[in-house]
Parts: C-alpha cells; sequence; structure tokens
C-alpha cells in the first residue's frame, strides 16, 4: 500500500532529507520519502504492518523534528 | 500562517524591541550602575534571547535526547552559548534573532511558492451534476460519476470528467491546462477535457471516462509526483549537505582546542569556533535548490507545459539533440487527397465488379476512390483517415465492410481480401513491387509528386493508379525550429516513414539538420539508439512525437516530449515532458525555463558556498566576525530564496 501524508510544521528542507533516511532504514518501509517543497510524505508499505509502520515513522520525525507530525 | 508561525514572528518582534532598546541603553550610558555590572548586563540580553530562541534551545535539547547532535538548532544554541562565555552578549543575541528571522522567512517563502503552484493545479473539480433519467439533477462528487452519465455543466464550471458534448454549445477556456488564453467551441459531438473551464452557455456531456482515469485526475498525479524526481543538482546538493556539516562542526572543534594548546588566548580561538558553528548550517544550498526547480516546474505548466522531474527539466537545459517525428508533429498530421491519377482507362471488367459493391461509379478517378475506400474502411492511420473522407465528399460510403481478410502490412499498406473474392492493394511502391505488380512507365511518380504521399491502387493484381495524399506543415513549425536552434540545440533530427524524398523535401524546407526517412515503427526505435550512441556519453537526447505510436521511443530517449497530448492518457503515461496542446513554440520555451531554473540554482550554489567558505576564512583568522557569520547563514538563505522565487512569476515564456 502506498499512501501520501501531509506534514504539519515540517521546517527545514535539511532535516526532511534526514527523515526520509531514518524512515526508509525502518522495517517494513518499502519506499518513503519526504518532500519539503510539498510538505509531504509518501510512504509505501505492506498492508497487514501499515499502520505499525506508519506510527514509528511518526517517532523517526518527531526525532529530527519534535513539532513535526504527521496530519491523518 | 500556523499557529506556530504565529507565535514565532510575535516572538522576533517582541525580542527584537527589547534587543533594541538594550543596544541603544549601553551606547548612550543611560543606567550606568545597570550596564557596568557584568552579571546584570547578561541577565539582561538573556531576556531577549530566551524570548526568540527558546523553541530553538527546546530543540537542542530535544535534539540531544534522540541523538541528533548536528541538529542546527543545536549547533546555533552551542554557537550562542559560546558567544555569551566570551562575553559577547550582544552577538549572541543578534545571531539567535536573525537565525529565527531567517527560518521565518524561509517558511514564508516556501510556503508562498508552494501555495503559487497550488493555485496553477487548482484544476480539480469540486463537483459534478449528474442529470437522471427524468431530467432531475443530483450533485455528486467527480469521482462518482460513471461511464455513460448525463452531466449538465454550467457556464462557469470546471468539467468534472472527460466526455462528449451532447447539447448545447460553449466556449471552453482550456488556458489552465494549455497556457492557451484564446477559448476553444465546443459542439455536440466534440470531445471535452476534464479541468477545462466551461465559458458561456449550459452545455451537457456523457461521460467517456471515470474520474480517475480522467486527464485532470492524471495531470494532478503528474505534478505531485514531480519533484520527487530528483536532479542531479538537488542530489549533489543533499550529499553535499551530510558532508560538510561534519567538516565544519570539526574544524569548528579544532579551532577551538589546537590554536589556545600553542597560541594561549582560549577566549578568541572559542569565539572564532562559534562563527564557523553559525556556518555550519548547509540550509540555504538545500533549500534554494529545490525550490529553483520546483518553480521552474511551476512556471513550465503555467506555461502549459508538464515537466514529470526535477531530472527531465535539468536535462533539457543542456540539450544536444533533439529528434523529432514528422507526422503530427512537425506537420498537422490533417491528410488530403490531392490528386488521382489513373493508369489510362479502366477496364470495363473492374468496373463491373466495383459497381457490384457500390453502384452508380463510372468516372477513373472514383473507382479508384472507391477501391481505396474499400480496402481502407477498417483502417485508423491518418492516410486511410484521408481517404476516408475524400470519399465521403463524393458521396461514396459502404454501409458495412465487405473485406473477408485484410492483411496489414505495416508502413506499407493493406491488401484486402473482399467477400467478392476480389482483392485490393493500396500501398506504396514497395509493397506494389513486392505483389509484382506493373505500374505503367507514365505513371513512375516525377519529383513534384514525391513530395505527397503516394498511395498505389490495384484490384486483382491489375494496377488502376493512384492517390497523392499530403500533408500541412505547421504554420510555426520553421520559426520553433530556428528557435530551438538558437536555444542551444546542436542537432534537430526528423524521423519519418515516408519515403526519402518526402521526408527531404519536408526536412529542407523546415531546415532541420538532418533527416531519416522510410523508417518503419520499430526502426525508430533503433534509430534513436544509434543516435543516442553517436551523440555520446554526455549528451542527451530528447524524442518529440504525438504519443500515439512512438511510446517506445518516448520511453528510449534521455527526455520524451508528447505532444497534443490533451486527452491521450497513453502518451501522458509514456512521455517525461508533456505539452498539452501541439503548439511547437512550447519546445523553445521549455528550454528557455530550463535553462533559467539551472542557471538560478547553479547561481544559488556559487553564491552559498563562495560567501560560506569566504567567511570561514575570515572568520578563522578572526577578521570576520559573528555578524558576518549570521550573515553567511541567514542572509545568504535569504537572498538565494529570493532568487528561486524569480521563477515563479506570470511570466509566459
Amino acid at each position: 500500500m502506498k499512501k501520501r501524508f501531509a506534514l504539519e510544521d515540517l521546517d527545514c528542507a535539511h532535516c526532511a532529507q534526514k527523515m526520509e533516511d531514518a524512515i526508509n532504514k525502518l522495517e517494513g518501509v518499502k519506499k518513503a520519502s519526504v518532500n519539503f517543497m510539498q510538505q509531504k510524505l509518501t510512504l509505501e508499505a505492506d498492508d497487514d504492518v501499515f499502520e505499525e509502520v506508519l506510527k514509528k515513522a511518526q517517532e523517526e520525525i518527531k526525532k529530527v523534528e519534535p513539532d513535526c507530525c504527521i496530519v491523518k | 500562517m500556523t499557529k506556530k508561525q504565529k507565535k514565532s514572528l510575535r516572538n522576533i518582534i517582541i525580542s527584537a524591541v527589547i534587543f533594541v532598546l538594550l543596544i541603544i541603553f549601553t551606547h548612550i550610558d543611560i543606567l550606568p550602575q545597570l550596564f557596568h555590572n557584568m552579571w546584570i548586563t547578561l541577565i539582561l540580553y538573556l531576556v531577549p534571547y530566551l524570548i526568540v530562541g527558546f523553541s530553538v534551545i527546546r530543540k537542542a535539547v530535544l535534539g540531544i535526547a534522540h541523538k541528533q547532535l548536528l541538529d542546527e538548532s543545536f549547533l546555533m544554541t552551542i554557537a550562542t552559548i559560546g558567544a555569551f562565555a566570551t562575553g559577547e552578549y550582544s552577538e549572541a543575541v543578534a545571531v539567535m534573532l536573525f537565525y529565527q528571522v531567517g527560518e521565518f522567512f524561509q517558511q514564508y517563502a516556501v510556503k508562498k511558492s508552494r501555495n503559487s503552484i497550488k493555485e496553477l493545479m487548482d484544476i480539480a473539480p469540486e463537483t459534478a451534476n449528474l442529470e437522471h433519467d427524468d431530467g432531475s439533477i443530483e450533485e455528486i462528487f467527480p469521482d462518482e460519476v460513471e461511464i455513460g452519465n448525463i452531466l449538465v455543466v454550467k457556464p462557469g464550471e470546471k468539467i468534472p470528467v472527460d466526455g462528449v458534448v451532447t447539447e448545447g454549445s460553449s466556449f471552453i477556456n482550456t488556458s489552465a491546462l494549455t497556457g492557451e488564453s484564446v477559448p476553444r467551441s465546443a459542439k455536440p459531438g466534440d470531445s471535452i477535457i476534464s479541468g477545462c473551464i466551461n465559458g458561456d452557455s449550459l452545455i451537457k456531456i456523457r461521460a467517456t471516462k471515470i474520474y480517475e482515469d480522467s486527464t485532470v485526475a492524471k495531470i494532478l498525479e503528474l505534478v505531485e509526483n514531480a519533484s520527487e524526481k530528483k536532479s542531479v543538482t538537488e542530489n549533489f546538493i543533499t550529499r553535499f549537505a551530510r558532508y560538510y556539516t561534519p567538516i565544519v562542526v570539526i574544524c569548528a572543534l579544532i579551532l577551538a582546542i589546537i590554536p589556545p594548546i600553542i597560541l594561549g588566548d582560549p577566549l578568541t580561538w572559542i569565539y572564532r569556533a562559534c562563527t564557523f558553528l553559525v556556518i555550519s548550517c548547509p540550509c540555504a544550498l538545500v533549500i534554494s535548490v529545490p525550490l529553483s526547480f520546483f518553480g521552474g516546474i511551476g512556471a513550465a505548466s503555467k506555461n502549459g507545459v508538464l515537466v514529470k522531474g526535477s531530472n527531465y527539466l535539468e536535462l533539457m537545459a543542456s540539450i544536444h539533440t533533439i529528434v523529432t517525428d514528422k507526422t503530427g508533429t512537425l506537420t498537422k498530421g490533417e491528410f488530403k487527397v490531392n490528386k488521382i491519377v489513373p493508369a489510362g482507362d479502366i477496364s470495363s471488367d473492374v468496373i463491373d465488379k466495383i459497381n457490384k459493391i457500390k453502384d452508380g461509379v463510372s468516372v477513373p478517378e472514383d473507382i479508384i476512390l472507391t477501391a481505396a475506400y474499400i480496402a481502407e474502411q477498417m483502417s485508423t492511420h491518418p492516410i486511410a483517415l484521408s481517404i476516408k473522407e475524400a470519399a465521403s465528399a463524393k458521396g461514396i460510403s459502404l454501409s458495412e465492410s465487405i473485406i473477408s481478410d485484410l492483411k496489414n502490412v505495416t508502413g506499407k499498406g493493406v491488401i484486402a481480401n473482399l467477400t467478392t473474392s476480389d482483392c485490393i492493394l493500396a500501398g506504396n511502391e514497395s509493397l506494389i513491387k513486392a505483389e509484382n505488380i506493373d505500374v505503367p512507365a507514365s505513371l513512375e511518380s516525377t519529383e513534384a509528386e514525391k513530395q505527397a504521399t503516394i498511395v498505389h491502387i490495384a484490384f486483382n493484381n491489375t494496377y488502376l493508379g493512384k492517390l497523392l495524399i499530403s500533408d500541412t506543415i505547421k504554420e510555426n513549425a520553421a520559426k520553433a525550429i530556428s528557435k530551438i536552434k538558437q536555444e542551444g540545440v546542436k542537432e534537430v533530427i526528423m524521423l519519418t516513414g515516408d519515403l526519402k524524398s518526402t521526408g527531404e523535401a519536408v526536412g529542407h524546407e523546415l531546415n532541420v539538420t538532418k533527416v531519416y526517412s522510410e523508417l518503419l515503427p520499430e526502426d525508430k526505435v533503433n534509430k534513436i539508439e544509434e543516435i543516442i550512441e553517436n551523440v555520446g556519453e554526455i549528451n542527451k537526447v530528447a524524442f518529440i512525437g504525438d504519443g500515439i505510436n512512438d511510446a517506445p521511443v518516448l520511453s528510449r530517449a534521455d527526455v520524451g516530449i508528447a505532444m497534443g497530448s490533451m486527452g491521450s492518457d497513453a502518451a501522458i503515461e509514456a512521455a517525461d515532458i508533456v505539452i498539452m496542446d501541439d503548439n511547437l513554440m512550447h519546445i523553445p520555451a521549455v528550454i528557455k525555463i530550463a535553462r533559467k531554473t539551472v542557471g538560478i540554482a547553479r547561481q544559488n550554489i556559487i553564491f552559498a558556498l563562495f560567501v560560506k567558505i569566504l567567511i570561514l576564512i575570515l572568520g578563522a583568522l578572526g577578521i570576520a566576525n559573528m555578524w558576518a557569520a549570521v550573515f553567511a547563514d541567514v542572509g545568504v538563505a535569504v537572498i538565494c530564496i529570493l532568487n528561486s522565487m524569480r521563477m515563479l512569476g506570470n511570466k509566459k515564456y
């Protein structure tokens, strides 16, 4: 499943890159990209673990930028 | 502005006011008892510092907990604490203040450019008016529309899905999709594209596609994905940023430790190391390069050109060779039967047989046309369409096909076996020769005739005559090609399935550098591979086609450009750059946009690197202070962003 989410308060372009790298390293993630210009996260992962992966992705995002959250 | 942004703006203003007051007080030496005490001064300066910098310090602390040590908040916090430690209170506050101003401005700029693209892509229809069988109208979402539904589109509304006009006629504004400001007329029977705006009067349309497959949905998807395909420049910057910060931070550490051991005076060196930390953030680069490409893609779409990724825009900026298809791209693709040349009298036997299929035809020209019509009846090739059109103009038509077996010789013609056990051949010279049909010497084509496409007709292996069919060159084709060359493209090569003489005649008129003719569709892929090999690894090749038969060629070229693609989702899928209408002038325009975009990105990189490296050197030598470092960080970022935003204007290219 591939889904796109809006990101709120993603403030720095360099951080977007860091998040992308971190999320891509998560288990179950097929491909993730964080687009700073559009403030969007595109996440591709297996259906059965998707919600779990999404939660972990949120944690990774918080690590890089504490205020940034995924809008569901 | 989000809540967070409003708050940060408020903090910046409060902090700036306090900061300015403190500076003034210090300079006019008011209240000396306060400002001559170091500890009280420190506390006074900490007030504006904490107001503006609290969020940064908080992020830095959280960053330490998450092991994000090279985070810019952390670096800024260390640098400003360092400045306080060395007694430079006002500089510490200034650094934090300007850093926040820069951040605020960056967010504002990015948001503004994002909105300007969003506005531009404001083509998504919100509702559709479904007309039920009983005439009642229901408002539904576009994605609920089913194929065959009748939809009412009021003046000023967006066309919700691709369809065909069934009732009413109106003018349709296609400018959001094509950049073309002149509205198109739409009348019953015309197909109509979703995302365009209905002009002056109410029309009804029958949906031919569901929303998901409609042009508007395809375009939106394409634009959404465009910035995911990154250009070489963007990738370079991302990689560069990964090394830049750690290297500068290590330099700062060295600067803070080694010189004091040798030379003493630790405070001076710690201050210099702090200026390094201020410059160590790569954000100006990381933000301004994608911003330029984002703007470039936006500018292209405003001009009716969809670019599927920054990488393609980057390639177009330095494209070496443009290969173009002839029919439908350089020419209108509207063929017309100009002349019918019979090979003398036609035998009564043939006339009888033709009349059995279609009676009342006696003139040799009409007999040839009828035969051609019968053979090509099932075909949708542009040549066949022109024959059918010529036939219907003469009132020649058949209600049903009488072909029992049709052999389609690709690029050459057709051989049709009829239910009356006759056989009609319609094709070019090589097909006639392959079938061993004699052509009278008087009918050999003259030089003048060679500019046209010639279709020979034979009935039961007897040569009847030929049809001369020609295509018209688009009005602005020659101008577009000369413009393309002006934009620095070295070679413009034309590929065509037509005869050499036809191809060369068109090629000469349009002043292309090379013509390859008599190519079958599969040859075109080989040809493009050959061209790609010839220009070498560094030089890139683009291919322009109409996207109907040339999808493999489009995908094989470094950049595939599809033209006249409104409504053809196959073309939108196969190409890298999609030109919505069939105006060739968009090609030099997109090259121009691409060059400007890449130019801006390069200016930003060079400017930012130059200033940063310069200030690093001067900072290490003690010539540049922290004010200069703040400029190298925030000032440069702001200037780069402003430079990138030049791409966002409403300029027509």
